[in-house]
């Protein structure tokens, strides 16, 4: 057996240890060792997107990136976006804007539509669209997930500036 | 017309926001790799890296080694159990896990089980095959050459002939053609491709050794179905076998079929008594589940030199990789591909198809489409298109000047179907408008004249859904009813089961709308459960838009057995006679007095507490819906692309999309499935392909080379509708999830087409690539 590391993270701003394999995935950390079965696995090649996740507020693709790589970072997975209770803006457009279908994809669009709303808190459609241009969605056509994204956006600027 | 209710009662008509939503976005779903059991182990396939090969021999031993391996399965172990191969969908079988020979590369080979997901990937490796090359088939124009190798040793028929088909007129047509002052023909690719839903297949099989009873979460569009193939395949008996279907993340078809991995999970949990998991990576999601499409078609179409159609010919051949295992109904063995006629009034028709086996992944699956009708209609739109340029007459003209006119409808078709309603004109006129048609045209040719190129495509397709009338369609011998069962609460609120099976329709959402729309219970009142075989009543389940054709008949049937029922009690707690009273959607009222009333909820409650002598309690039905005929959506798309010289780069500038789906239960899901289908259309018309190097080598195996549409390729639909009810369906839908799939690669083709037709360019096969496009610039002297 190969020898275990000790990972650390900060998942959903709680404390998260265990002793893993080097070479376990994050997203399997994620759903299988801390049991947050919200980030999804979609393909084995990187392209999807249904594993993404903030790493320290980088939108990253956990299935590409070792657990251990991840030791001592801040994780937010979608699980962590309600708070006391009330969904984020994000949540909402989604339910709003009819942004999901099946919902597969919709965990790692949001938190890949967070990174950008972080950065630019007012993209146009073209922002947006490449934005979420690695995450994959087979349901929805994604004009939708334009428009809830679009509504994120709106409220996040009126929750910022009441 | 349907009654509107009023937005707190949330019937048909209302874009009621998703119920199923909430757990979604919280990332509370429950899919089948989300099922975590006590005790649970992994499997992992080996799989062939051979097209075509007998296996030598299979030496377990290092893999047993592996810590945390707890067996290993081969062929050859379940032939022992009379396992090894397994019944299609379609009159063939298919080997679980290879025994002699391997037929299609990623062919599953072996089964491995372990502790932990890593240890099972281990083993596998260590899993050594010695195999023998043979010869391979990938040409299916090749199959039926003498000198071809035959695949399938196990059937009686030496050959790689799997079916014949055909219907309508052959010598009518042939004269008809002949006759015909006026030819078109067209030879088209429907490319093999594969549905790639974002959720792979998988499941967890959980054999209880203490009640003997086999639990199985499945990826499964058909949970019902498949618990009875379980059972007589497997010789379970069926009440001790539960299949759960629970979140399933986009199907498309793909999740119909029963696949091999589903199979050892099953077989592994007997023989451990513990619960297995085995979900597929994408990579073998893409080469070994059901592929769609591969249809070698030509068209032919004879018509007078005025543009009116006279007679259509259609010949197929079929690639159905090693194993034909389709997906359809049992009475055809190409499906509905017969509505290859289309909208247009063809006197003379014929078609035939004949099925092949090549050294391919079996399949040929109903991707987002009724069985080969996605097919038919990108066939009979391109030879429309074909025809125009003979006729040198505008696309939209020669479709508006054949279509068949709505006081034709009912309407029998050569190939034997009977349309059931359609105003074709209606839908074409309002694209026309939405787009600008004339001024389109008008811009294109002014390009043309700078040398730009630009197209113009139009589809107006006619699909098929909602299998299917008992009469005519089963699926491996069992009819393809649906069900639904409705329970009202002493409270007034209930909760409804179906034997349907969502994918991201938003069924928690839809069916309760119905109901809201019978029996005026508000849609927030009403829960819904599908895909639990223990709870749920029995039906075909959701694939081929069948589920509100079909089962959404069972749910407006069922509620009116209920009203009839709180009719009779009404008129006890009012003390008048059944004749007297009135309904409107919530309450009975006293006719004349319609202060004297009692709403849905108040009977509810005295169907518990208060019935009329001799009455049974309770409020509830169930209801199996056999529809009496299917129902034909249809419209009219227009596709507007701007070719780059330089690159060959495609761009769609705009998309039109008018749908007529009958009665409408909630606009913002249908937009939403539109939307949705037309994505999946833009996919495969530029970019999908699975196709096989001459070695049977799959290349499009993994999203790295299988391409679909990001955000960034996939434009803004524009959608509108017209509204022509099916005249059969108790609330005159006909359903939408797969009309944008099925009318709009034509329409996306028709396009590129035209951008280039000046220059005598009249068909390219999907998918088109930037490098056809280049190629056929290049070759005519356009590439800048
Ligand atoms: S699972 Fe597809 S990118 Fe991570
Ligand atoms: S909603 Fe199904 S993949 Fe996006």
């Amino acid at each position: 057996m190969p020898k275990t590391h000790h990972v650390r993270v900060r998942l959903n701003g709680v404390d998260h240890e265990a002793d893993v394999d080097p070479r376990v995935l994050l997203v399997h950390f994620i759903r299988e060792t801390a049991g947050l079965t919200g980030t999804h696995i979609g393909c084995d090649t990187s392209n999807c997107g249904a594993c993404t996740v903030l790493l320290d507020g980088r939108p990253i693709k956990s299935c590409t990136l070792l657990a251990v790589q991840a030791d001592g970072s801040d994780l937010t997975t979608v699980e962590g976006l309600m708070h006391d209770g009330q969904l984020h803006p994000i949540q909402e457009g989604f339910h709003q804007e009819h942004g999901l279908q099946c919902g597969f994809c919709t965990p790692g669009m949001m938190m890949s539509a967070l990174a950008l709303l972080g950065k630019n808190p007012n993209p146009t459609e073209q922002d947006i669209r490449w934005a979420i241009s690695g995450n994959l969605c087979r349901c929805t056509g994604y004009q939708n997930i334009v428009k809830a994204i679009q509504y994120a956006g709106r409220k996040m600027q009126q929750g910022a500036s009441a | 017309m349907i009654q509107q209710t009023s937005p707190e009662i949330g019937g048909m008509g209302h874009s009621v926001k998703r119920k199923e939503d909430r757990r979604f976005i919280q990332g509370k779903g429950n899919y089948v790799d989300d099922v975590h059991l006590p005790e649970m182990v992994y499997g992992q396939l080996v799989r062939s890296p051979y097209a075509h090969a007998r296996i030598k021999n299979i030496n377990i031993e290092n893999a047993k080694q592996v810590p945390g391996v707890l067996a290993v399965i081969t062929g050859d172990d379940l032939a022992k159990a009379g396992l090894a191969w397994m019944p299609t969908l379609f009159f063939d079988k298919q080997m679980v896990l290879a025994t002699g020979k391997v037929l299609f590369q990623a062919q599953e080979v072996a089964f491995v089980v372990a502790e932990d997901r890593y240890a099972a990937a281990d083993a596998a490796e260590l899993v050594e095959v010695e195999y023998e090359e043979l010869p391979v088939l990938v040409d299916p124009h090749h199959s039926l050459d003498a000198d071809a190798p035959i695949l399938r040793e196990d059937r009686e028929q030496k050959s790689n002939h799997i079916f014949h088909w055909e219907v309508g007129d052959r010598l009518a047509t042939q004269k008809a053609i002949e006759e015909s002052l006026v030819k078109a023909k067209v030879d088209a690719v429907f490319q093999r491709c594969h549905p790639a839903p974002l959720e792979t297949c998988g499941c967890v099989a959980d054999f209880n050794t203490a009640t003997g009873r086999l639990t199985v979460w499945l990826t499964s569009q058909a949970p019902h179905a498949h618990r009875t193939l379980f059972a007589l395949v497997g010789g379970i008996p069926e009440n001790n076998i539960r299949v759960i279907s629970p979140d399933i993340g986009g199907g498309f078809g793909n999740k119909v079929p029963i696949y091999p991995g589903y199979v050892c999970a099953i077989v592994a949990s007997l023989k451990l008594g513990r619960p297995v998991k085995w979900i597929e990576t994408r990579s073998e999601n893409l080469q070994s589940t059901g592929f769609a499409r591969d249809y070698h078609m030509t068209a032919e179409i004879g018509a007078d030199p005025d543009g009116t159609v006279k007679a259509l010919r259609v010949k197929t051949l079929a690639d159905h990789g090693a194993f034909n295992a389709a997906a359809q109904p049992t009475k055809f063995p190409a499906g509905l591909f017969s509505i290859c006629t289309g909208s247009y009034q063809f006197p003379n028709a014929f078609c035939e198809v004949d099925g092949v086996y090549t050294n391919k992944a079996p399949g040929g699956i109903a991707y987002r489409c009724s069985f080969r009708v996605t097919e038919a209609s990108y066939l009979i739109e391109r030879a429309m298109d074909v025809l125009a340029y003979e006729l040198k007459t505008d696309p939209a003209e020669l479709r508006l000047k054949n279509f068949i006119p709505p006081e034709k409808f009912p309407y029998q078709t050569p190939l034997g179907w009977s349309y059931d309603s359609g105003n074709y004109r209606a839908a074409m006129d309002k694209a026309l408008e939405m787009a600008g048609y004339r001024e389109l045209r008008k811009e294109q040719e002014e390009k043309r004249k700078k040398g730009e190129l630009m197209g113009i495509g139009v589809s107006s397709f006619t699909e098929v859904v909602g299998a299917g009338p008992s009469h005519t369609f089963d699926i491996v011998g069992i009819k393809m009813f649906d069900s639904c069962e409705i329970r009202i609460h002493p409270t007034g609120k209930a909760i409804a089961r179906l034997g349907t099976k969502s994918q991201g329709q938003g069924h928690e959402t839809t069916f309760p709308q119905i109901i809201a729309q019978e029996l005026g219970i508000p849609v927030a009142d009403i829960t819904l459960e599908e895909g639990d075989t223990d709870t749920a009543p029995y039906g075909l389940g959701t694939y081929a838009s069948r589920s509100t054709p079909v089962a959404g008949g069972a749910t407006s049937m069922a509620s009116r057995k209920i009203r009839e029922k709180a009719r009779k009690i009404a008129a006890h707690l009012l003390e008048v006679s059944e004749e007297d009273l009135e309904w409107e959607p919530g309450k009975f009222f006293v006719k004349g007095a319609p202060s004297k009333a009692k709403t849905i909820q108040d009977i509810a409650f005295a169907a518990y507490t208060n019935l009329p002598a001799g009455m049974e309690a309770g409020l509830e039905a169930v209801h199996y819906y056999d529809p009496p005929n299917l129902t034909f959506p249809f419209g009219t798309y227009i596709c507007v692309v701007d070719i780059d010289k330089g690159t060959g780069e495609i761009k769609v500038r705009r998309f039109i999309a008018v749908d007529d789906c009958g009665n409408i239960i909630n606009p913002m899901i249908v937009e939403g499935q539109i939307h949705g289908g037309l994505t999946e259309g833009l996919g495969i018309a530029f970019m999908q392909l699975i196709s096989y190097d001459e070695s049977g080598n799959v290349q499009g195996g993994n999203f790295m080379d299988y391409l679909l549409p990001t955000a960034v390729e996939t434009p803004n639909w524009e959608t509108g509708k017209t509204c022509t009810p099916s005249p059969h369906h108790p609330i005159g839908a006909k359903g939408v999830g797969e009309s944008p799939n099925v009318g709009s690669p034509a329409a996306f083709v028709n396009a590129v087409v035209d951008a280039l037709s000046h220059l005598g360019v009249r068909h390219i096969d999907m998918p088109i690539t930037p490098w056809k496009v280049w190629q056929i610039l290049k070759e005519k002297g356009m590439a800048e």
